[in-house]
């Protein structure tokens, strides 16, 4: 009979410090974040250095909770996977170099796991994967269509030319001067209001995968300039709503048409704007008119964490790739 | 006893291993080169060396800065987890006294500093009392033109102590004088060996406490407070 197979994984590339323990990239055995949302509030954004020191703060912290939540021991885990980037440079460093001194320390085989792997892999904790399948990421740095294969295999057929979805939301989010982080409550008003105003939508050329949002960000500033400019006030809610509309449409549109043409078996949602609940009613909506199944894992394994990264590490592991102690933070790290 | 020391808080990366009494091991680079890639490695091979396995080790000592953030957070990490993984005693020193042991035999001040950019350093002074360091001046942040008026005004000779001598040893010279005592390059260079010797009569830190000693609040956060303090004057 084939051993479990137990990887602690560490993942720290922005603003959550997360330590998980993970059982055959399925089963979660403890799951830790530790965030940071508090501090960075008052910034209206993620401060790299305060995330830094943030992390380093709690890294043992976290560790010592996802231990005792698993009710492990060093023997039972298998290896450590982490965060090798992509990811801000400082808070990805807390996180390799925690894991080495682990790896090292108690003399286990480190993998190192690509943020987006990871972000695919939380999926599997709830489905097992069918293939080929399709992914979409979408987070505060990532807009992004993946195609798989077989397990650990990533062939990146669409990404953002410029800013990430979640990127646009924060940006529109300061413009309305809503408070931080942005990206839920244009979610929330989008709800309230309507669908007034025509943002255009970016397709780029007829047959790409790739997403552009810039233009409908600046598009949004001039309107709202412009109403102002002749003494007119839009209501914030049909901003909202117009703009997710726009991103939405986009974003739907092209996740559909990539599923028909690779005849996926799985549609898979990932990223912290897998949690915008208007995108989430749109693919659900679009989806039930084929025949492919639409995985969305729920909101705690959407957002940054670690069960994520031991999962993905997981099938890493099983393919025999291990990281030496040499490893290093790759903050523009490429998915392969 | 077993003892790790690490030290990667400026440019100098160094590692070292003391077994009864004896330091049997130390490997030191001056290098800008990315501590975060070889600090695992080197810490492997003088284990490998020494025939050590990691759960022999009985403690760490890690020094906690000041000097480049990055630096010190990768050693931090790096030796709080292991105390952590392998349930063992931690000691954090702070940066400049380690440097500081460069002039144990000194009978005057000794003045370690790191450079901190736009003329300001990360700096404290000492002075030895039989076997005792002692701290005269206090660690701090701050301008070097205000840090050598403050020694010149003591009007005893000051050893100076910092890999970044070259960016101010003509401010030095100028300001303290014939006071000034700079030594050879190699006293210049922090060695993790000393932060054993350091260590000694140190408290243990609990491992989740101990955080680095920056001396300097992130930029954002500086500013932060300076609008803050700015928004209550006009209120
Ligand atoms: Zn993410």
């Amino acid at each position: 009979m084939k051993k479990d197979t137990i990887l602690l994984g560490i993942e720290t590339s922005c603003d959550e410090t997360a330590v998980a323990i993970v059982k055959n990239g399925r089963e979660i055995l403890a799951n830790v974040v530790a965030s940071q949302i508090d501090s960075h509030k008052r910034f209206g954004g993620v401060v790299p250095e305060i995330a830094s020191r943030h992390h380093v703060e709690q890294i043992t912290y976290v560790l010592e909770e996802a231990r005792q939540q698993s009710n492990t021991v060093w023997e039972d885990i298998d290896g450590i996977a982490v965060t090798e980037g992509p990811g801000l440079v400082g808070a990805l460093l807390v996180g390799v170099n925690a894991a080495k001194a682990l790896a090292f320390a108690k003399q286990k085989p480190l993998i190192g796991v690509h943020h987006i792997a990871g972000h695919i892999y939380a999926n599997r904790l709830e489905k097992e994967f069918e293939f080929p399948l399709l992914a979409l990421i979408v987070s505060g740095g990532h807009t992004e269509l993946v195609l798989m294969k077989s397990h650990g295999a990533y062939e990146l057929i669409g990404e953002t030319r410029d800013d990430a979805a979640g990127e646009a939301y924060d940006k529109v989010a300061r413009m309305l001067q809503l408070p931080y982080p942005g990206g839920p409550q244009i979610d929330r008003l989008a709800e309230l209001g309507e669908e007034a105003i025509d943002f255009p939508r970016a397709w780029l050329e007829q047959n790409s995968y790739d997403f552009s949002f810039s233009g409908l960000k600046s598009s949004v500033i001039n309107t709202i300039h412009n109403a102002k400019q002749r003494g007119k006030e839009l209501r914030k809610e049909d901003i909202a709503a117009s703009f997710q509309a726009s991103v939405i449409d986009v974003l739907t549109t092209k996740t559909v048409r990539a599923a028909k043409e690779f005849d996926v078996k799985q549609v898979i949602i990932a990223g912290g704007v897998a949690a915008n609940r208007g995108l989430r009613s749109a693919l659900e909506a679009e989806f039930a008119k084929t025949s492919i199944p639409l995985l969305i894992p729920p909101l705690n394994l959407c957002t940054d964490n670690a069960a994520m990264i031991a999962a993905a590490g997981t099938i890493a592991f099983e393919q025999g790739r291990r990281s030496g102690l040499e490893l290093n933070a790759r903050p523009s790290l490429l998915l392969k | 006893m077993n003892i790790l020391a690490i030290d990667t808080s400026n440019q100098v990366m160094s590692v070292a291993i003391q077994q009864n009494e004896q330091i049997i091991g130390e490997i030191n680079t001056n290098l800008a080169k990315n501590h975060s890639v070889r600090l695992m490695p080197a810490i492997d091979q003088l284990m490998k060396d020494i025939g050590l396995m990691p759960d022999q080790l009985e403690q760490i000592v890690v020094a906690k800065g000041p000097g480049s953030f990055t630096g010190v957070r990768i050693g931090l990490s790096t030796a709080k987890t292991m105390a952590w993984a392998l349930n063992i005693p931690i000691v954090g020193i702070s940066s400049l006294e380690v440097l500081a042991y460069q002039g144990r035999f000194f009978n005057g001040l000794i003045c370690p500093f790191f450079d901190a950019r736009r003329g300001m350093v990360y700096s404290s002074t000492y002075q030895w009392q039989g076997t005792i360091m002692e701290e005269i001046v206090p660690e701090s942040n701050i301008s070097m033109e205000d840090l050598l008026n403050k020694l010149k005004a003591y009007d005893k000779p000051v050893l100076f102590l910092s890999p970044d001598m070259h960016i101010h040893q003509e401010a030095i010279e100028r300001i303290v004088g014939i006071n000034a005592m700079i030594p050879e390059p190699t006293y210049h260079l922090p060695r993790a060996s000393h932060l054993i010797l350091a260590s000694k009569d140190k408290p243990i830190d609990s491992t989740h406490t101990l955080t680095p000693n920056y001396l300097r609040l992130a930029e954002a956060e500086a500013k932060w407070l300076e609008q803050q303090r700015e928004k209550q004057a006009n209120e």
